[in-house]
């Protein structure tokens, strides 16, 4: 196929070219920071976890008065654990997903100079941590005595597991094992490194954070109740989380169930996503929309150009070309076209992903995003223009031989 | 003229009817999308109190008086001390303190479970000052503030749960363990952002879907409010720990939140001095260190700092207009195509006798014709797409509807676009030479 009476051609239609060019640039750009939006978003979609989510549930208590907080949890404890199918049942101040309630900042000296970040203290019963299914990787799990009662917000002295990756942002490269941390004068000593555990709320999930969370051991008591959490069979999980409910309205009529907290954590999993999938949504929604807009522009112009040119068609006909050649024309001419917008879109994609950067705290969009894009438009624009492409090589060279 | 050119155009759109509706459907799904995205922008960034807001203003000190960060904005919100000691001098012509806190709320003459509310302690210019609407009754006096009265202004909601929407007021309410006597229920009120409560808006990582919750159910006056929930108030930031949990009155924590109505400049400059008086006071007095860090921000410029727009809707906003974007020149390409295939009808108008104008007069009608009912498909989709947008899952999905001005917005806008999108062919229509093309015919 030769290329340059094609591009003679295209000369001569230099407005309609630049259109549809400048068309695929746009779409290009687009096209693929979409997709790495959404690919960002799907990728939160199926953040590990580091629990057990399918066998756990929680309940949450409000309302009552602290000074019942202790005989709350021995009533609930009990309530609860008599459920039928019930495999444990904890205290737990905090939940993956769900209630946030150890939110704080800490540091590496006593003196409060060296800010560590912002983490996640899970505060949890004895049970709480077998319940989660966390992985000790090093060290030791929580042992009887490392539960203690205490008075206030936080266990004041505690021996903590903590993430690998805390572990790593804190002392990067050393053992952390051994090692202290203070939160405000309060201290605490790393006895065991978990696999993960992530924190409550997807929206303080900045960058590597997202899985900074210590396990602090400590013995139910006025400020560790209320927040409950259930472990059972993932078959049975739902129906002991109904059971839990009415067990609580019979044994803890002084407090209040929140509806909105008790879930199973698969429930609340998504429930903490669901704005991610809605965008996921509209992303897709705006593709399919851009992909089809542009198909059709194709369709419209190429159309226009076949009718234009029926009589040119007829006369190459006529002096030999066969319908492969003509058929082949349009394709190329496409091709050319669209290959002209892509580039320019390459452009424009970096430039559109610098202002999300810039704007949207997105990472650099990766190189082979380029080419997926390019392909998928090439395919689009080779889709488009067959239609008008294939009426074009079904011009009877006999079109030649008439006016107009 | 224009008549003779709406005929023309209407009898050219329908010679070509699918290249007509690819024209219609790409400007009404273009517009659909960026109207959907910019009404929703529309309702978020609006001034919640229209004719109010400049004379609003929020003070802040600095009183955190460690070094651990740069301390080049004062914390969001305020200590006890500094809060209260600001409204006690009473130097602006309305000042209101807030703070929330979630309680346990039970009607005892009403048969129904406790439930667990939202409660907003404030002070009697609270109501006036942001003009809050009542049903029935009024707020409470300053007096109850002094005296610390059980009172309490409850919701439209609230009011609609506990006492089926009729007249509650002289009944009582359990407050947690505290009887209070509602002196007043609100209208539907419902201000977009929640602007009294907004903060920290900074640290949300541009997830701010929270400044869009509803108002609380229950209001207090100040005094009582601190008494009745006492121990379950949350800090907004400590520099050290508190010593008991959910009692801030004496924490190195900030909690509370500071409103003053200024009416004039000169008001507000005077306010700014005082302000910064009253910190440089506090640092001879030793209680806090960063005296010259305070500011006093109007509304409109305290929503501004938080950044209150969630930063997803402004990427779908930006995403919808590169949409539009596309579907332009997708326009511009078809527009060329039609107006060129008519070439020969145009070069006979041409020699006939009609202007360079009024080809390119009679393209922009047939341009505009398209943008009009491509306007129609748009509302439609805006429409469909704000329905969308309610059964979203964030907080301001029920404020989501389409209101006469962005109605109007929509039609103008897509009048506009189609006439931008057939400025360019029908420029090129105009040009054409009359005589080259009569010597086809």
């Amino acid at each position: 196929m030769q290329i340059r009476p094609i591009l003679a051609a295209l000369r001569r239609h230099r407005l309609a070219t630049m259109l549809v060019a400048l068309e695929i640039a746009l779409a290009c750009a687009v096209l693929c920071n979409a997709c790495f939006l959404i690919a960002n978003r799907v990728a939160l979609l199926h953040v590990v976890s580091g629990v057990d989510e399918t066998a756990l549930a929680t309940v949450q208590l409000t309302g009552y008065e602290d000074s019942h907080a202790v005989d709350l949890n021995a009533r609930v404890l009990a309530g609860l654990r008599s459920i039928p199918g019930m495999q444990s049942v904890s205290v737990l101040n905090s939940i993956p997903f769900g209630a946030r309630r150890g939110t704080a900042g800490i540091t590496l000296d006593m003196a409060g100079q060296h800010f560590g970040g912002v983490v996640e203290f899970y505060v949890g019963g004895p049970g709480s941590m077998q319940a989660l299914g966390l992985h000790v990787t090093s060290g030791r799990a929580p042992q009887v005595d490392d539960f203690r009662t205490f008075e206030g917000l936080m266990p004041t002295d505690a021996s903590v597991q903590i993430t690998r990756s805390l572990a790593e942002h804190l002392w990067p490269g050393t053992d952390p094992l051994g090692k202290d941390f203070w939160l405000d004068k309060w201290h605490y000593r790393v006895v065991g490194v978990i696999d993960h555990l992530v924190r409550p709320d997807p929206s303080n999930w900045q960058g590597d954070s997202k899985d900074w969370s210590i396990f602090v051991p400590a013995l139910p008591g006025k400020y560790l109740a209320g927040s409950y959490l259930l472990r059972a069979d993932p078959k049975d999980i739902s129906r002991v989380l109904r059971d839990a409910r009415t067990t609580i309205a019979k044994i803890a009529p002084d407090a209040v169930f929140d509806e909105e907290g008790s879930k199973t954590l698969s429930d609340l999993r998504t429930d903490s996503f669901r704005q991610d999938r809605a965008m996921v949504g509209m992303l897709v929604g705006v593709i399919i929309a851009l992909l089809l807009v542009t198909a059709l522009g194709i369709v419209g112009l190429v159309s226009f150009w076949v009718a234009q040119r029926r009589k040119q068609i007829g006369i190459r006909r006529a002096i030999g070309a066969t319908r492969a050649d003509i058929l082949n024309y349009f394709q190329t001419e496409n091709f050319l076209i669209v290959t002209f917008g892509i580039v320019l879109g390459m452009l424009l994609a970096f430039a559109l992903n610098l202002l999300l950067m810039k704007h949207y705290e997105l990472p650099r969009l990766p190189l082979y995003y380029l080419p997926i894009g390019a392909l998928i438009l090439w395919g689009l624009g080779q889709l488009a223009v067959l239609g008008p492409a294939l009426r074009a090589a079904a011009v009877p060279p006999v079109v030649a031989t008439r006016s107009v | 003229m224009f008549a003779y050119y709406l005929d023309l155009a209407v009898r050219s759109l329908k010679r070509n009817k699918v290249l007509t509706a690819l024209m219609v459907l790409a400007i009404a799904v273009g517009i659909g999308a960026s109207m959907t995205t910019l009404t929703v922008m529309h309702l978020l960034s609006g001034d919640p109190l229209p004719g109010r807001s400049g004379t609003l203003f929020y003070p802040q000190v600095d009183a955190d008086p460690t070094n651990d960060y740069s301390h080049a904005e004062p914390l969001d919100v305020m200590d006890y001390r500094s809060a209260v000691d600001l409204w006690s001098a009473h130097r602006a012509d309305r000042q209101t303190l807030v703070v929330d806190s979630k309680l346990k709320v039970h009607a005892p003459e009403v048969n129904l479970p406790p439930l667990m509310e939202m409660m907003l302690s404030t002070t009697s210019d609270f109501f006036p000052m942001f003009d809050v609407p009542f049903q029935y009754g009024s707020g409470w006096s300053a007096d109850d503030d002094a005296k610390h009265a059980r009172v309490a202004v409850i919701s439209a909601d609230l009011n609609n749960k506990l006492f089926g929407g009729t007249n509650s007021v002289g009944h009582t309410l359990r407050l947690r363990d505290t009887d209070v006597r509602i002196v007043g229920v609100l209208k539907p009120w419902r201000p977009s952002p929640q602007f009294y409560m907004v903060a920290g808006g900074r640290f949300a990582n541009g997830q701010t879907d929270d400044f869009y919750t509803k108002p609380e159910d229950v209001f207090t006056p100040f005094t009582s409010g601190l008494e009745i929930n006492d121990g379950n108030f949350w800090q907004f930031t400590c520099w050290h720990m508190p010593d008991t949990p959910g009692h801030l009155q004496n924490a190195p924590c900030v909690w509370i939140r500071l409103w003053v109505e200024l009416g004039g400049a000169a008001k507000v400059a005077d306010y700014r001095s005082f302000l910064a008086g009253y910190a440089a006071q506090q640092k001879a007095l030793g209680r806090i260190t960063h005296a010259d860090n305070t500011r006093l921000r109007s509304l409109m410029q305290w929503l501004d700092f938080n950044h209150v727009v969630p930063s997803d809707v402004h990427l779908q906003t930006w995403l919808a207009f590169a949409f539009l974007a596309i579907c332009l020149f997708n326009t511009v390409g078809l527009l060329l195509a039609k107006f060129l295939r008519r070439s020969g009808e145009i070069g006979v108008r041409r020699a006939l006798g009609a202007s360079r104008r009024a080809v390119f007069a009679q393209c922009l009608v047939e341009a505009g014709l398209i943008g009009l009912l491509g306007g129609i498909g748009g509302w439609l989709l805006t429409l469909t797409g704000l329905w969308l947008v309610r059964r979203q899952p964030s907080a301001y999905a029920d404020l989501a509807h389409l209101d006469a001005p962005m109605f109007f917005a929509t039609f103008v806008l897509a009048i506009m676009v189609s006439l931008l999108a057939g400025a360019l062919p029908a420029l090129r229509a105009s040009r054409i030479a009359p005589a080259l093309q009569l010597k086809t015919l």
